[in-house]
């Protein structure tokens, strides 16, 4: 019977399974949720949620689909005119009811407070969030539709009761947080570890310990290994300076994190773009420059190249000569760049730029080509999706 | 199974949702993962539903140092070299040095246990991956003996974990799942009426008052949780503070008193006087985030 629910659910992009709507439906022939829709409710997110960034979808998409009829009935009503529903009122209302109305200023009165309401769903939905505008919650709602709305109203209280609970959509702050902190991107850096044992053996190898041990009659024949640790390599080139100034901290994070991280981690600063040098002391940034061969001579192809900076700049900064704005350049950005990604073929643009942004940017969309698409926004998703590229 | 309905406690307020998410996993017998800010009782959860339930409870606290294989079972091969080297018998016998880890006592309980695996998201990455199948079918292979281990009920896990890591998609599919959300201040007066049953009334609503509003402050990096309202009244009261004390409604806009009990983190403290230092010398609008 949920079938469709089901499928409205994963149609909504929620990942739900097969076995996940089986655990349900067990959870119910037990009788787990015979109460009241409400437990239904609960019982469904439990079973069918597993993550809290998915609750207000979930919410929604419930009340979508089990409210899709009231939904319907609330549009219709949009659209009666008022004679029509003062007629039917009247028709239902109890001369007590009515004397209460007019108490409150009478009918009219009401009727104006109602479309008051309906303006201002009107305007939630140019907001662009039809659920909302449709929901159906707010006490004229229910009221226009039905006569005993009306008395609902008038009771204030019990009508807030009355509110679903999955329409108080309590999660929505939680969808896809953008908070960064050090100790979130570690997490998502900690995704890139590989390990391997290098150096010197200062570590009891228990397992060849026993083996050897064991071969050699029962005389202890003591094995070492050296300690298992974070192999991954990283050249962090960070743009620094300009229009990155409004990212210092996202970047400060970023760049923290990935030293505690990564035991071989290279960093190096570069201004818009990357040219025939780059530095790694902002303070002598004119005086001790690295120039670019030398780090790809000098660090192998295996490190994985990441970038971080927001691309935004003149694109004659990435395509000709002599573009930069700080020095003469006698070869373009474009060329430096295709020169790294020759040598170190794992690589990313890390943007703190939001997403929605890059298409407006003509040098964005221009790195993002030479990039070959691998681009990500510095957020926790956008590192997760960067560093799936990566590997 | 009339009897095995969790319904909060004496010292527990559990939600509706809560409450409904519990009683399905102990129904159904699958683990059931709470997630929630940090000193929302996650961990003390369950403790609360052995309690309730009147069931043993076994703790498992996770590191970032804890292997999987910890929980079910460790071979003690330092000791068994140490031995045969001494020419001890019980050298013989592997089982000897076979430790049991908190899932296997779990399992061995005659009576259906509570298990608390605690904060699974410290763990390395592919912890939850690795006992998937002890979880799902309840037992366990030991290689060195040879013997198959199985539960002889199956118990009541319940999972915590504060979000450090993503837990695998195979994992989450095999548990039930709640939030616990911050409480509101109606919830959070029956907490605190919980913990304080004596507390005069006024002294709460100004508590709470004044802890929300320090909730409310834009920016800070650890907003206070239940468990520090609860060490924060506690230390009102050994303190005797009047409830007088407490209103910042005034242009004065005092700091609330003891207000280290709420602020855990040293750049808040600072964040949170400087602010108040503002509204002061403004004497201007209530902060609002």
């Amino acid at each position: 019977m949920l079938i469709p629910f089901f499928f409205m659910l994963r149609d909504g992009g929620m990942k739900t399974s097969i076995t996940e709507l089986l655990t349900l439906l067990d959870a119910m022939k037990r009788g787990l949720a015979a109460e009241s829709v409400d437990d239904f409710y609960y019982l469904a997110r439990a079973a069918l949620v597993k993550d809290e960034s998915q609750l207000d979808r979930f919410d929604r998409i419930f009340g979508a689909y089990f409210k899709g009829i009231e939904d319907s009935l609330v549009d219709l009503f949009a659209d009666i005119p008022d004679e029509w529903l003062q007629h039917q009122a009247e028709l239902f209302l109890t001369d007590e009811e009515r004397a209460q109305i007019e108490a409150m200023g009478g009918f009219e009165e009401l009727m104006k407070a109602l479309a008051e309401r309906l303006d201002e769903q009107d305007e939630r939905h140019e907001g662009g969030n039809k659920w909302i505008g449709t929901a159906g919650t707010s006490p004229f709602g229910a009221y226009g539709y039905n006569p005993e709305g009306v008395r609902m109203g008038q009771a204030g209280s019990r009508n807030r009761s009355a509110v679903k609970v999955w329409d108080k959509r309590n999660y929505r702050n939680l969808d896809d947080s953008v908070e960064l902190g050090t100790r979130n991107i570690k997490v998502a850096l900690r995704r890139l570890r590989k390990f391997a044992r290098e150096g010197a053996a200062d570590q009891l190898d228990l397992e060849d310990t026993i083996d050897k041990t064991a071969r050699n009659g029962g005389m202890l024949d003591i094995r070492m290994v050296p300690e298992r640790h974070n192999a991954v390599k990283v050249l962090l080139c960070l743009d620094i300076g300009g229009s990155m100034d409004d990212h210092v901290r996202i970047c400060e994070e970023m760049f923290s994190a990935a030293r505690s991280e990564f035991k071989h981690l290279e960093y190096f600063y570069f201004h818009n773009f990357i040219y025939e040098s780059m530095w790694k002391d902002n303070r002598r940034r004119h005086q001790k420059r690295i120039p670019t061969l030398d780090i790809t001579h000098k660090y192998g192809t295996d490190y994985k190249l990441v970038f971080v900076g927001d691309a935004t700049m003149s694109p004659y900064e990435i395509v000709y000569a002599g573009g930069s704005v700080e020095h003469w350049n006698d070869e373009p950005g474009a060329v430096w760049i295709k020169r790294l990604l020759n040598t170190y073929p794992k690589a990313i643009w890390l943007n703190p730029e939001p997403r929605a942004r890059w298409e407006f940017t003509p040098s964005v969309k221009l790195t993002r080509e030479l990039m070959d698409d691998r681009m990500y926004p510095l957020t926790i998703a956008g590192l997760d999706e960067g560093i799936k590229a990566l590997h | 199974m009339e009897n095995t309905r969790f319904n909060g406690t004496s010292t527990y307020i559990a939600t509706d949702d809560l409450t409904m998410a519990v009683n399905a996993a102990v129904t159904l017998e699958r683990p059931i993962l709470i997630k929630g800010e940090p000193g929302t009782g996650k961990t003390q959860l369950a403790i609360e539903v052995a309690q309730s339930l009147s069931k043993p409870l076994y703790e498992w606290h996770i590191k970032s140092t804890t292997k999987a294989q910890q929980g079910l079972y460790e071979y003690d091969a330092v000791a068994r070299l140490r031995d045969s080297q001494l020419g001890e018998d019980r050298v013989h016998d592997i089982a000897n040095y076979i430790v049991r880890g908190k899932l296997w006592e779990a399992f061995e309980s005659d009576e259906q246990p509570v298990l608390l695996i605690d904060e699974i998201d410290k763990a390395d990455i592919e912890f939850p991956n690795d006992l998937l199948q002890e979880l799902d079918r309840m037992e366990f292979y030991v290689y060195e003996t040879k013997k198959l281990v199985t539960a002889k009920t199956r118990p009541i896990i319940v999972i915590t974990s504060n979000n450090e890591k993503e837990l695998p998609d195979a994992f989450l599919r095999r548990c039930f799942f709640h939030y616990i959300k911050f409480p509101d201040e109606k919830t959070m007066a029956k907490i605190v009426d919980v913990h304080f049953p004596n507390l005069k009334k006024n002294l709460l609503s100004e508590a709470l008052n004044a802890f929300f509003k320090v909730r409310d402050v834009p920016g800070l990096k650890k907003k206070p949780s239940t468990s520090e309202l609860l060490d924060w009244i506690k230390l009102l009261l050994a303190e005797d503070i009047p409830p007088e004390a407490l209103r910042t409604e005034n242009a004065s806009k005092a700091i609330p008193p003891l207000y280290g009990a709420l602020l855990k983190n040293e750049q808040d403290v600072h964040l949170f006087e400087r602010l108040v230092f503002l509204d002061r010398s403004k004497a201007g609008g209530p902060q609002r985030s």
